[in-house]
């Protein structure tokens, strides 16, 4: 607290508290959010739900995803099988589940990568400037100036299909958005009083990074995750649905849709129920991500 | 300004050196070579070696990046092996597809949206609000191809109102272009509406309310003025989505455009045409990007004094 004797000001001292996230902790936070915004909390309780019946999707069906009952193919939604059946008389809601896993995974792994890279790049660009900076940046000017599903496309093609080469395409589309908004706000940190009160101190720069750089860039980091992922799971199911992600036999929301789109007409459900369920679960992380934006951004909250 | 815009050109010409060169990497480390990865484990040998020589790949990597880039400034992208038709007169074929398609799209989406965050922002909190900000982020929400299904189910194939795929006329486009509009459509909203309602509480607009200006000038002449920028920049930034975006509307509505000349390319392992494709898109983003920044120096004074 000393290096803040100098604001005598107290509303001063409370704006600075609240821009470094100082005023209320972390679970002051979430409590917040849970109060006042319903539709973030339920969101949260559906991506839980879908992470549930992505882990136990074996536990919760009879059927195995690639079990085929050809007597009873394009069958319509019953009690027997709730979702129907596709053109080789699977069970959908068990692809929807076992896919659930693939569709979860793609959005996650690949957005804990791009994060990775993103935050170490934009707070060396960030922190260390100059020449370093400019072609940090520019890389990921390239990167951005792609249009990425070209760019995952291309990348799928020279990795080959797989879920690896999914996870590699998409966090290599996704880091540079994240190094760009990582390198603002440590470009703003690091002209911050107590940054350079720590740099007076003879405080190593990795240091500083760390202690003071790294944790005041997580709030935007839990919001960028949350608006990423389902960004990523939106780009897998459409490599999916063009033929180039996930392959058969293995299942994925995006994969079904593509499956399905042959029997479109009269078969709806094939297609429909997958594009749903990709529908619910990136506007639950929508949902959510704008919530803990409201309580997590001081910028926002502040206006 | 010329400063400022010659610079971003530079930085242009530099993004561009850089796109050619990744993708001229990535398309030459395919694991094994790019001739078995195109013709398949059975190739025969006299074909393998032709496609060799025609590629250029028997001549030392230098020599051929330095081929690519001097064919790329003259327009030559090669000749699609698949098709056996040069690379650029199919792209010439499919881009004016791909520019209807996104115009179209564009329209829509920037319409639709405005129209949707300027009433939100005026309304801010009211009814009109939560439903017009609910259906924006069902726009961000919604695969392009669940919107581009359901409204060929129902509106082509239950409804007939229009043709299920193929643009046989104008109304050919209404449905893929809605379905690659529509995501545009809700972000344009939501940035319309932040950005507007942000405006409306700056003091400049209590200074136009006071001098007795109606509530619809102030609202457009003060409020919607000021908040153009960011949208501008946002539709600049869409086009490359719109673009990319295309992929998907052009394949499930089988319009020939440059996406879906990129998918069969990919699916029938055509290196020349899926290496002209991708190229042609994303130097014409590029290029896309470029203009809208020229034009945001121009348009904006505060940019425009201060280089």
């Amino acid at each position: 607290m000393k290096k803040r004797e100098h604001l005598e000001n107290t509303a001063e001292q409370e704006a600075l508290a609240a821009q470094l996230g100082e005023s209320d902790t972390f679970i002051d936070k979430m409590k917040r959010m849970a109060a006042d915004n319903k539709l973030a909390v339920f969101s949260a309780f559906v991506i839980l739900i879908f992470l549930l019946l992505a882990i136990f999707a074996p536990l919760l069906t009879p059927y195995s995803f690639d079990e085929q009952d050809l007597l009873s193919r394009l069958a319509a939604p019953s009690s027997k099988h709730l979702f129907g059946t596709d053109e080789l008389g699977r069970d959908v809601l068990t692809r929807l589940l076992y896919g659930a896993r693939v569709s979860l995974a793609v959005g996650i792994i690949p957005t804990i990568a791009s994060m990775v890279i993103g935050v170490l790049l934009g707070m060396i660009s960030g922190y260390v400037g100059g020449i370093v900076d400019s072609v940090i940046m520019r890389l990921a000017d390239v990167v951005l100036s792609f249009p990425s599903l070209l760019l995952a496309m291309v990348i799928m093609y020279t990795l080959g299909d797989g879920i690896t080469s999914i996870f590699i395409a998409l966090a290599i589309t996704s880091w540079a958005g994240v190094a760009r908004v990582i390198r603002s706000e440590t470009l703003t940190l690091r002209e911050a009083e107590y940054v350079e009160a720590a740099r007076s101190m003879g405080v190593k720069d990795f240091t500083i990074i760390l202690r003071h750089v790294f944790p005041n860039c997580i709030p935007s980091l839990i919001v960028l995750f949350t608006l990423d992922v389902p960004s990523a799971i939106l780009s897998e199911s459409a490599l999916s649905f063009l033929g180039i992600g996930v392959q058969l036999p293995n299942s994925s929301w995006g994969l079904m849709v593509n499956m399905g789109r042959t029997y479109l007409y009269n078969a709806p459900w094939l297609s429909l129920v997958p594009s749903a369920a990709i529908m619910l679960v990136v506007l639950a992380f929508n949902f959510l991500g704008d919530g803990l934006r409201d309580v997590l951004d001081p910028h926002l909250k502040n206006s | 300004m010329l400063k400022s815009i010659g610079k971003r050109v530079v930085q242009t010409i530099i993004v561009l050196f850089c796109v050619s060169l990744m993708i001229f990497v990535l398309l030459r480390i395919v694991p094994g070579d790019a001739i078995t990865t195109m013709m398949g484990e059975h190739a025969n040998a006299d074909t393998i070696a032709r496609l060799t020589k025609e590629m250029k790949l028997d001549q030392p990597i230098y020599m051929q990046f330095l081929t690519y880039i001097k064919d790329i400034c003259t327009g030559n992208f090669g000749t699609s092996y698949t098709l056996n038709k040069p690379v650029t007169e199919l792209l010439a074929a499919a881009f004016p597809n791909t520019v209807k398609l996104a115009v179209f799209a564009a329209v829509i989406a920037w319409v639709i949206g405005m129209v949707c965050g300027i009433v939100a922002a005026v309304k801010k909190d009211g009814i009109l609000d939560r439903l017009f900000m609910g259906f924006s982020l069902l726009g961000v929400s919604v695969p392009v191809f669940m919107v581009a299904m359901v409204l060929q189910y129902f509106i082509a194939y239950k409804l007939h109102w229009v043709d299920i795929s193929g643009v046989k006329s104008w109304t050919g486009f209404i449905l893929p272009a809605v379905a690659l509009g529509w995501n545009s459509a809700g972000s344009i909203a939501r940035l319309t509406r932040s950005t507007l309602v942000e405006v409306l509480q700056e003091d400049y607009i209590d200074t136009a309310k006071a001098k007795g200006l109606g509530r619809g000038a102030v609202i457009i002449l003060h409020g919607l003025r000021n908040a153009m920028l960011p949208v501008i920049t946002m539709m600049a930034l869409q086009i490359s989505s719109l673009l990319s975006g295309a992929v998907i509307s052009e394949t499930i509505f089988s319009i020939n455009g440059v996406g879906r000349l990129a998918v069969d390319a990919i699916s029938r392992r055509d290196i020349p045409l899926l290496q002209g494709t991708v190229l042609f898109t994303t130097v014409i983003v590029i290029i896309g990007n470029l203009i809208a920044d020229c034009l945001y120096t121009v348009l904006d004074p505060r940019i425009r004094k201060g280089a």
